[in-house]
This record gives structure tokens, C-alpha cells and sequence, in this order.
């Protein structure tokens, strides 16, 4: 090693081994990832700038490139410790990327650290009833009061709103403008008045997400993250994290190795069950290749992240497909409590039976970008594709055909 | 082995398209693939004197210049891609890993200079089904004859060297065998893809020399069959991504109903899928190129690769041919010198559902 200046951080932590070598001393000096939850453990990973590398130092990162983080995950795995984004998945994949690329340094201090140690769940609140695949059709809308704003309207999708204490929302704050151009992000305070959640009950019994009404909730406009108009911009990187994240490592057990792990344990000796297997755990391994390539940046082959999800969520489909059917006349039971209402605050597609599963990655290629969408963004990206007409630009938002909610009232009875 | 980095890898992958796009343009394809031989000996031995391709991954001592299947596998997915006409696979992919696996020294100095330097073409004559029986007897001294027949050999017309896996005194083996030996006769068979030539093989007590395995002559064949079919995934990644290309380009242009093809969803969404092969094909070929030809799981990438990338070409070699609509259908657009080719590599060395079933005995015999 040459005399190179050290800083109090030690020494340049991108060369090789020093990344390893911090993560180790986490490991011997942190409060053990055992107490409290894991929060203690947490905040120390947060001050040695290991809980999103790519950061910048003080912001519980080293500036190192996004792919680094890799590393630092597979150690802290191997050495038994929860990650962070498993109790805060949309706080550490969603919610930070934005505050570290827009938000301010003082919303950066304030926010980033106890959305690292899972003290302060997050929601991110951008779907609506009306605005779904045309995620920029946002109807909520902002109006200035004083200083600060009034937010209303209702979002939906919600995962985890209901434990949540903070909400990434983005909202209308200029009718007239172009869709796109008159959207803003706000910080939403999920315990403020006016914020009411109710549970969205899924197809398979569960409520993973939530509807969130929001009635005049006022916002300080220091939690305004990005410029008044600048919301679009902040969607698109948001989006890319989430579609990027739905292939990553780690979180929970890979769908294709469970069921190879299942076919191996079970002695399966017939031949067409046995390719059906084979071809899902291929499929499986080549979307999770496809992902790690990704992660590990530019010099490993990185691809669109549309291209991981779109892998990703449908090699998931048609795994539990076969996991389903490999189950024979047993496949058609289902939990012991059946379909009792439940609100998990862990999003997870591995929990529960193959039924249960089976049922919930069919909202694999819906959440997070449609299959049909992340498709036209393929073509538009990555191929470079004529765009198909449109007939939403160039005009005012409020000139926009739109729905009224008839056919979701008629489902839904109200 | 001497080392190569990315910007190496960047160059030798320019060099190769370049010369593939020199000496292999579609019209070049179209001639020789329609002569007998199927290949164009002068570009052979450029190939070799110039850029050094059929030794890139013979060792030094040897003639070659040292590199592995890192480098191989850029050079396979760029001739895909072009659809060279030339029996590099054979030679490269076949030939030259069984040749190093085995620990006769005297046929490796005689032969693998000879395969670096462009003077000799050589095969494998694998078994390609059950009625594929070739057994080797000793004779006196220490040689052997063999008898039998091998029905799909790769180039095996113009090999001078066909090397020959089959039941010995001592077990399963590879044997030599020169390609103008007495008892060898052989015959050109017509191809669905006729960029790639086979020879029906008859052995009737050609002299035939044993190739002493490094290890056991089982573990051998195997791994000379899953390099193969790791080199075919590397070409289907390669013809996959040039059919993407066509496709993309062609939706593009093409105007129908006052608008490109390429704007309809239909034709958006089937380019999609496309990509979605492409890029897919693309881990799974590189993950076993990575473990190649003997790290842990090789032969699970291997088999997981072949199965894959086979289909994934398939797949997309067709939809190419549906994106060009009637073009497409005629002789005279490539999509169907794609479509052969694809169609062609998936069922050659292992089909996907027999390398499926490779992989589940793998997978069981490792619990």
C-alpha cells in the first residue's frame, strides 16, 4: 500500500478488500444485530456508510458506484443479519434513491438515517384509481395554503401505508400545464390530519396494499423534495429503482431454486413433470442472471431495468405455475385460516402455500409497471421504436379524457 | 494463460466483426453455402495466419495463443451473428477440447499446431443417436481398428481429423482417425441448415489411435460434449441478437397504414419479447462461458445454457420472420438462413429437453 493520505474513514474504500474489511469491523463493533430489533446494528451500518454505499458520506454512504452494495449485502447475509430493505422495502429501494438524488441535504438529515434502521416505515404514495399504467394521469391534487400546501384526493397501491409514518407522494399542483410538466413530490406526513388508510383487499385474501384518502393533509413546503413542476423527473428514477429491485438478490428465497430444492427432496421420477421443472428453474436462473448483471453496473453488462422486471416477474409466474401443478389434487386446497383477511407488513411472494403463492405473483406483472407498459418502454428505450400516436400531450391536463370511477364503483359497490 | 481485460475483450470482439463482416457478407453466406464443402479455405487460413482464431484457445506450447473460452465464446457469438460459413465449431469447439483433454502428448504436437497454424480442419464424430454405434478393437501392436457408423458428423467430409468416441478394450474412449484413412468412407448429407455441413460416416476397420484420457473416458466425453454445446449457445446469442437487429431495423421503415410497424403495439411488443430472449440468452450463455471448461457447476450452466439459448434462438429467428411479414418468406431475405440455423443448433448436441433431463440428473446425483 502506498503513503497515500488516509482520511477518518480509512482508507479508499473502493479499493479492493477495503469495502470487505469495513464490513467485518461492522460486524465486531456494532451492537449486535440481535438487540432491539436490529435497529442499533442499523444505525451503526448507517454511520459506517454501508447502508447504501453509493451515497454520499454522511448520508450512511462511502460514494462508491450502486454495484458495490452487492458486496456489502452478501457479507452481511452470510453473517445472518435481516437487511434493511426486507422491514422498509419501499424506504431503502424507493424512497431514498429519490431523497439522495433531489431531496435537500436537510430533508437528507432528517429522514435518511431512521429510514435505514426501519424506525420510520415509508410509503410511497403515486398510483391512483384513475392513474395507474398512465402513471402521469396523477389527479391529487396540491394547493398552496400560506407557506405550505394542502394536499387531497385518494392513492392507491399502497404497500405498507398502513404502518407507515412517512409517504413519498407525488401530486398535481398545476391543472393546466401538460401532464407531465405539472406534477410535484411531497413528503407526507402519514399521521397528519386528513390522512385516512383503509386496507385493499387482494385476490388472495391479503391485504398487501392499502387506499389512502388524503382530505386537505397539509404539507410544509421544506417538504417539497425537487422543484415545483419537477415530479415527473422523480417518478422516472423512482420507477426504474422499483422495476431494477423486483429482480434483485437476496430478499427471500428464489422461486426457481425453491421449487428445484422441492423437486429434488420429493423424488419426482415423472419425465414431463421433470422437464416442466427443469424449464422454470432455467427460465428462473436466467432472469436472476440477468439481474445480477445489472447490479453489477456498466462493466458487467448492465441492461434496461425493464428488462430485469419484465424477466423477473414472469419467470415468477410461471414457476409457481408449475410449483402449483406439481401439488396434483393437493394443489386445490388452501391455507388452514383460508382467506382470512390479513395485513401483512412484510411483502413477500414466498410465504404460504404454493396456492398462496401462485395467487400472489399473478400481481407480479401488474405492480410496478405493467407487462404491456414495461413493454412500449423497451421499444421506446432500448429499440428505438416509432412511437405510437398519443393523445395526451400538448394539451392541458384537465383537457384529458378521463375515467370517472363508474366501473370501479359498480365492482366495488359504492 | 495470458491475461485480457474488458477493453481487450472490446477489441478482439471488433476485430472478429470486422473480419466476419468482410468475408462473410450475406452473398458470400449464399455461395458457399451452396458448394459441397461449404467453406472457403483461402479465408481459413487468413483466419488463422491473420487473427490467429483457430489457436485462440490452444495453449502456447502448442502452437495457439493461450486463451479460454472467455475469448472463444466473443468469437462464437460474432460468427453466429455472421453466419460464417466455415468449420470453426467443428475445429474449435469440438476438436481442440478433445485433443487437450486427453494426456497423449504426441497426438497434441502433432495436431494442434498444425489446427493453430489453418492447415487442418478437424471433428468430432459424436454419437448422435442410439443407431450411432462405433466399437474400436486392438489390433497387433499397439493400434486399434474401428467399425460402425456415425450419422451427423459436423464438416465431416473435410476433416483431415476425425476424432471418434467409442466403446474400447478399455472402456469408453476417443479415437484418431486421419481423414483419408483406409475403411473411412464418407458422404455429404443435404442440411436444413446448409451453413453447416454433415457427413455420414462409415468406419470399416479404419487404424485408429487411442487418445489416453487425462482422467477417466467418460468424464472426457462429457466434458467435450458440454463444451460444444456452450459454444452453440454462444453462436444461438449471437444470431439471436442479429435477428433482434433485423427486426428492429426493418419495423422502423416499414410503412403500412401511414405509419412505421414499428409504432403498432403488436409489432412493438413481439421486438420486445425479442430483446427479452436476447438479453436472457445472453446471462445464461456468459454464466456457463464464466465456468467454463472446469469450474464448480460447470456442467449445470452448461446444460441450463444449451436448453435456453436453443429455444430463446428459436424463438426469435421466427418472430424476425413474422415482424418482415411476406419478405420475410422468400428466398432471397436472410430471416430464413437464421431460422435454419437456429432451428438447426437447437437439436445438435443435445436437445433442450434432453439437456433438461441432463440437468435433473445432475441435480440428483449432487443430493
Amino acid at each position: 500500500m502506498s503513503a497515500a493520505p488516509t482520511t477518518m474513514t480509512g482508507p479508499d474504500p473502493s479499493a479492493p478488500g477495503a469495502l470487505a474489511a469495513r464490513v467485518e469491523r461492522l460486524l465486531a463493533e456494532a451492537p449486535s444485530p440481535g438487540v432491539d430489533g436490529g435497529v442499533p446494528f442499523r444505525a451503526a451500518q448507517f454511520e459506517a456508510g454501508l447502508a447504501w454505499v453509493s451515497f454520499p458520506v454522511g448520508h450512511g454512504g462511502l460514494g462508491l458506484p450502486p454495484g458495490h452494495q452487492l458486496v456489502v449485502d452478501r457479507l452481511l447475509r452470510d453473517a445472518g443479519v435481516e437487511p434493511a430493505n426486507l422491514r422498509n422495502p419501499i424506504g431503502y429501494g424507493n424512497v431514498a434513491p429519490v431523497l439522495a438524488a433531489y431531496g435537500t441535504d436537510e430533508q437528507r438529515r432528517r429522514y435518511l438515517r431512521a429510514c435505514f434502521t426501519t424506525e420510520d416505515i415509508w410509503c410511497q404514495l403515486m398510483s391512483e384509481p384513475g392513474a395507474g399504467s398512465d402513471v402521469a394521469g396523477i389527479a391529487t391534487t396540491a394547493r398552496r395554503d400560506g407557506t405550505g400546501w394542502l394536499l387531497r384526493g385518494q392513492k392507491v397501491w399502497t404497500s405498507l401505508a398502513h404502518v407507515a409514518r412517512w409517504g413519498l407522494a407525488v401530486v398535481r399542483t398545476d391543472q393546466d400545464k401538460p401532464k407531465h410538466a405539472g406534477l410535484t413530490c411531497f413528503v407526507v406526513d402519514m399521521h397528519a390530519p386528513g390522512v385516512e388508510v383503509r386496507p385493499l383487499r387482494m385476490l388472495n385474501g391479503k391485504a398487501d396494499f392499502n387506499e389512502v384518502f388524503l382530505d386537505d393533509v397539509p404539507v410544509a413546503d421544506d417538504n417539497r423534495v425537487g422543484e415545483v413542476g419537477g415530479g415527473w423527473q422523480v417518478v422516472r428514477s423512482n420507477l426504474d429503482g422499483e422495476r431494477a429491485a423486483f429482480g434483485a438478490e437476496g430478499d427471500e428465497p428464489d422461486p426457481g431454486e425453491d421449487l428445484l430444492a422441492w423437486w429434488a427432496r420429493a423424488g419426482v421420477d415423472d419425465p414431463v413433470l421433470t422437464d416442466r421443472v427443469m424449464a422454470a428453474v432455467i427460465r428462473s436462473r436466467a432472469a436472476r442472471l440477468t439481474a445480477e448483471r445489472t447490479q453489477r453496473g456498466a462493466a458487467g453488462g448492465a441492461v434496461h431495468p425493464a428488462i430485469v422486471k419484465l424477466l423477473s416477474s414472469e419467470a415468477k409466474q410461471h414457476t409457481l405455475e408449475v410449483a402449483l401443478d406439481a401439488q396434483g389434487v393437493a394443489g386445490t386446497l388452501y391455507a388452514p385460516d383460508g382467506y382470512a383477511l390479513e395485513q401483512p407488513v412484510r411483502v413477500g411472494i414466498m410465504q404460504g402455500d404454493p396456492a398462496a403463492r401462485y395467487l400472489r405473483v399473478q400481481a407480479l406483472t401488474i405492480e410496478g409497471g405493467t407487462s404491456a407498459v414495461l413493454r412500449n418502454v423497451l421499444a421506446d428505450a432500448v429499440l428505438g421504436l416509432p412511437r405510437e400516436p398519443r393523445f395526451d400531450t400538448g394539451i392541458g391536463w384537465r383537457e384529458i379524457p378521463r375515467n370517472a370511477g363508474e366501473y370501479e364503483r359498480k365492482v366495488r359497490g359504492r | 494463460m495470458p491475461e485480457a481485460g474488458p477493453a481487450e475483450h472490446e477489441l478482439l470482439r471488433q476485430s472478429v466483426r470486422d473480419f466476419a463482416t468482410n468475408t462473410s457478407p450475406e452473398a458470400e453466406v449464399r455461395r458457399l453455402m451452396a458448394t459441397p464443402h461449404g467453406f472457403d479455405r483461402e479465408v481459413w487460413s487468413v483466419m488463422a495466419s491473420q487473427l490467429g482464431l483457430q489457436g485462440m484457445a490452444i495453449p502456447e506450447r502448442y502452437g495457439g495463443a493461450g486463451f479460454g473460452w472467455t475469448e472463444l465464446a466473443i468469437v462464437f457469438e460474432e460468427f453466429g451473428r455472421a453466419l460464417l460459413c466455415a468449420p470453426y465449431f467443428a475445429t474449435v469447439a469440438l476438436a481442440v477440447p478433445a485433443l487437450l483433454a486427453s494426456d497423449d502428448e504426441d497426438t497434441k504436437q502433432r495436431h494442434l499446431p498444425a489446427i493453430a497454424s489453418g492447415e487442418l480442419v478437424a471433428t468430432v464424430a459424436w454419437r448422435a443417436n442410439a443407431a450411432d454405434e462405433v466399437t474400436a478393437r486392438g489390433t497387433s501392436g499397439d493400434g486399434y481398428e474401428l467399425h460402425g457408423r456415425r450419422s451427423h458428423v459436423i464438416d465431416g467430409c473435410i476433416a483431415g481429423l476425425l476424432l471418434v468416441p467409442a466403446l474400447g478394450p478399455e472402456g469408453p474412449g476417443i479415437f484418431a482417425v486421419e481423414g483419408g484413412a483406409p475403411g473411412l468412407s464418407h458422404e455429404t448429407r443435404p442440411t436444413l441448415d446448409e451453413t453447416r455441413k454433415q457427413a455420414e460416416i462409415v468406419f470399416d476397420g479404419c487404424p485408429a489411435r487411442r487418445l489416453e484420457p487425462a482422467g477417466d473416458g467418460a468424464a472426457m466425453l462429457a466434458r467435450v460434449e458440454r463444451l460444444a454445446a456452450v459454444a452453440l449457445a454462444c453462436e444461438q446469442v449471437g444470431g439471436a441478437q442479429h435477428c433482434l437487429d433485423d427486426a428492429v431495423d426493418y419495423a422502423r421503415d416499414r410503412m403500412q397504414f401511414g405509419r412505421p410497424i414499428g409504432s403498432f403495439q403488436a409489432v412493438r411488443h413481439r421486438c420486445a419479447d425479442m430483446l427479452l430472449d436476447v438479453e436472457s440468452a445472453r446471462s445464461v450463455a456468459a454464466c456457463a462461458v464464466e465456468l467454463a471448461p472446469d469450474g464448480p457447476q460447470f456442467g449445470t450452466a452448461a446444460h441450463m445454457a444449451k436448453a435456453y439459448c436453443s429455444e430463446a434462438f428459436v424463438r426469435v429467428a421466427a418472430a424476425n420472420i413474422q415482424v418482415h411479414g411476406g419478405i420475410g418468406i422468400t428466398w432471397d431475405h436472410s430471416a430464413h438462413l437464421y431460422l435454419k440455423r437456429a432451428k438447426s443448433s437447437q437439436l445438435l448436441f443435445g436437445n433442450p429437453q434432453q439437456h433438461r433431463a441432463a440437468l435433473a440428473a445432475l441435480v440428483r446425483s449432487a443430493a
